[in-house]
């Protein structure tokens, strides 16, 4: 059977778990979901039972923001007890730590951050991006049970099922190594804007911005328009105009959305390995050789300062 | 207290590739010390410099050409260094355990690790030896502090960051933010050069199968939009709306 770790936040899955279905449902059709957390999860397990056979609740208040050692420490007790064959992780933060963690303690094999992933006969096989996302390989799990953490926005958000499926709860023991890491006080980032990683429409400001006023009025103006998220680069963050978890890139997030955004952006290999798997991708910036020109779709020579407030208008005035 | 930081010898962001039989083919002379284990290095040699480390030990995996970036971590003050020689590619977890060994070997409390690697793209190696060695991992950690033998950290998670704490021994993985990465200056170098670095063979299975690579390049349109401000933008807008279909 196939197992999908399901990330929530606020009483709602995030938007990964659907894509996880979509996954989970090219593999096989015996499909369970497992939903960690205290009674403020329980309408996520309820909400994944319309998308999956059967849903497993880990009804436990030491699972809401737990650390990754509680975290694997469930799963794998979940796993366990269900035979799980695959077991299926959003590779957001959290899921890139928790999944090598859960493949161990399994004794099986990972698969982390696929952009697609398939059997072939018995086989597990997955493509995923290496090299600074330059190369793509195919790659097979040599044993079994195999943890894949899949890359956020590799599939489509699954739609629900025919059939409602069922809702267990179950408790989980855990050891004095689970409890080793106290996480603390968590800072979120301002809410209201959508979430980087789940935005269609992403617009990445970089160091052609000029200040961080420059970027809040030309690129979070625009963002704001779209209702898109704010991306920037590490020159931008490294500068302190941004936030460390707007960064895109290798060090930072990666991003696939249908619209990407690349203002006043160079376009350096380690930028580009967090965004060129976007679908449609429009630069601007005065220098005419800059790479980013090379990874576009749309590219316009010119100032930003100028040619962003044009661009608002025209985005206005389209009916 | 003893510090091991892991680094690996990748290829730099500029190196040339191809896709070669099932394999990448990367030009020999374009590996350097993977820039997020500079994070690691940087830490450790700071936490020794404020008294609060006795040994730094630079661990590595991988072919004899990793030397070169043991050689820099040494340069950079690390003490002494230990390569687990092998040509074989090994993924994250199949290096989980002899890293585990050599980490335990030396008496390390304290393990950094680079928090995803240039070559595998994977940020799955320092989670993986926590879990070998039943040690707690701080992922993605932007501060850290150590008092006695208590860890402080920040580390950024899926919507912001997370305070987190605990006793040693732990594993850290580093990022950019962590720090301000020293170059090696030319007498470190050269006194890199007579610090000791230990080479041992290491045979281990990798659980992972490569069966085939690729250099995909995505096509894309490539369309150069020119005039003034107001045209180009117009004809942008007009564009992703009805060619893009992205509106
Ligand atoms: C280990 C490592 C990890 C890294 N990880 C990341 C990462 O995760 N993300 C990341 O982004 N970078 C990362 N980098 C840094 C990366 O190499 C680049 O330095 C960075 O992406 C450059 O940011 P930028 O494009 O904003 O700035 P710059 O390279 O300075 O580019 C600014 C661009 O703006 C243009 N411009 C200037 N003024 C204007 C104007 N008025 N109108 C229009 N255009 C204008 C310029 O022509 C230029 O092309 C990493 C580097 C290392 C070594
Ligand atoms: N002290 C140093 N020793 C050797 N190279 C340096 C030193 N400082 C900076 N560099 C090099 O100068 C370039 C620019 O460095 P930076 O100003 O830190 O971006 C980098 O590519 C470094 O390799």
């Amino acid at each position: 059977m196939i197992l999908i770790a399901i990330d929530h936040a606020h009483g709602a899955p995030r938007r990964g778990a659907f894509e996880l279905v979509s996954a989970a449902r090219g593999l096989g059709s015996d499909v369970a979901a497992v939903v960690l957390g205290g009674p403020e999860a329980a309408p996520v397990a309820a909400a994944l039972a319309a998308f999956v056979p059967s849903v497993v609740h880990v009804d436990d208040a030491a699972l809401d923001h737990p650390s990754h050692e509680r975290r694997t420490t469930a799963l794998a007790s979940v796993a366990g007890e269900l035979g799980a064959e695959v077991v299926l992780l959003v590779a957001g933060r959290g899921g890139q730590a928790v999944a090598p963690r859960l493949a161990l303690r399994l004794g099986g094999t990972l698969l982390e951050d696929v952009a697609a992933v398939r059997r072939d006969g018995t086989a597990v096989v997955a493509e995923r991006l290496a090299y600074l996302s330059r190369a793509s390989l195919t790659v097979r799990a040599t044993a079994a049970p195999v943890v894949v953490s899949v890359k956020p926005g590799a599939y489509p958000a699954a739609a629900p099922a025919d059939a409602p499926g069922s809702v267990a709860s179950r408790s989980v023991a855990f050891t004095a190594a689970d409890d080793a890491a106290r996480p603390g006080e968590r800072r979120s980032v301002a809410r209201g804007r959508v979430a980087l990683e789940e935005a269609d429409v992403v617009v990445c400001g970089g160091r052609g911005l000029g200040d961080a006023a420059s970027f809040e009025r030309l690129v979070v103006g625009l963002a704001d328009e779209l209702g898109a998220g704010v991306a920037s680069t590490r020159a931008v963050v490294d500068a302190g105009w941004r936030p460390y978890d707007e960064q895109v890139g290798q060090t930072g997030k990666s991003v696939a959305p249908k619209l990407y955004f690349a203002l006043g952006v160079s376009g350096a290999v380690q930028h580009l390995s967090g965004m060129n798997r976007s679908g449609t991708v429009v630069a601007v910036n005065k220098d005419g050789d800059a790479p980013i020109f090379k990874a576009s779709d749309y590219g316009i020579v010119g100032d930003v300062r100028e040619v962003l407030p044009a661009l608002r208008a025209a985005l206005a005035g389209l009916d | 207290m003893i510090i091991a930081t892991y680094v690996k010898h990748v290829p730099d962001a500029e190196a040339r590739l191809a896709a070669d039989g099932g394999r990448i083919a990367v030009d020999d002379h374009a590996y350097a010390l993977d820039g997020m284990d500079e994070y690691g290095v940087e830490a450790a040699v700071r936490l020794k410099e404020a008294g609060l480390a006795d040994e730094v030990v630079a661990l590595a995996i991988g072919p004899a050409r990793s030397e070169a970036a043991l050689r820099t971590a040494l340069a950079l003050g690390a003490d002494r260094a230990v390569l687990l020689e092998t040509d074989d590619d090994l993924d994250p977890l199949a290096q989980a355990g002899p890293l585990a060994e050599a980490t335990r070997a030396c008496g390390a409390e304290l393990l950094l690790v680079g928090g995803k690697q240039a070559d595998w793209d994977s940020a799955a190696l320092g989670p993986a030896v926590a879990e070998a060695l039943g040690w707690p991992v701080c992922d993605w950690t932007t501060e850290l502090r150590l008092e006695g033998r208590e860890v402080a950290a920040v580390h950024d998670v899926d919507d912001g960051s997370e305070a987190w704490s605990a006793s040693l021994p732990v594993v850290v993985t580093t990022q950019q933010g962590l720090n301000e990465p020293r170059y090696p200056t030319l007498p470190n170098i050269m006194k890199a050069k007579r610090k000791p670095l230990e080479r041992r063979p290491l045979t281990a299975t990798a659980r992972v199968v490569t069966l085939a690579a690729a250099l995909p390049s995505r096509a894309r349109r490539g369309v150069r939009l020119e005039g003034d401000a107001a045209t180009v933008a117009s004809e942008l807008a007009r564009r992703l709306r009805d060619e893009a279909k992205v509106l």
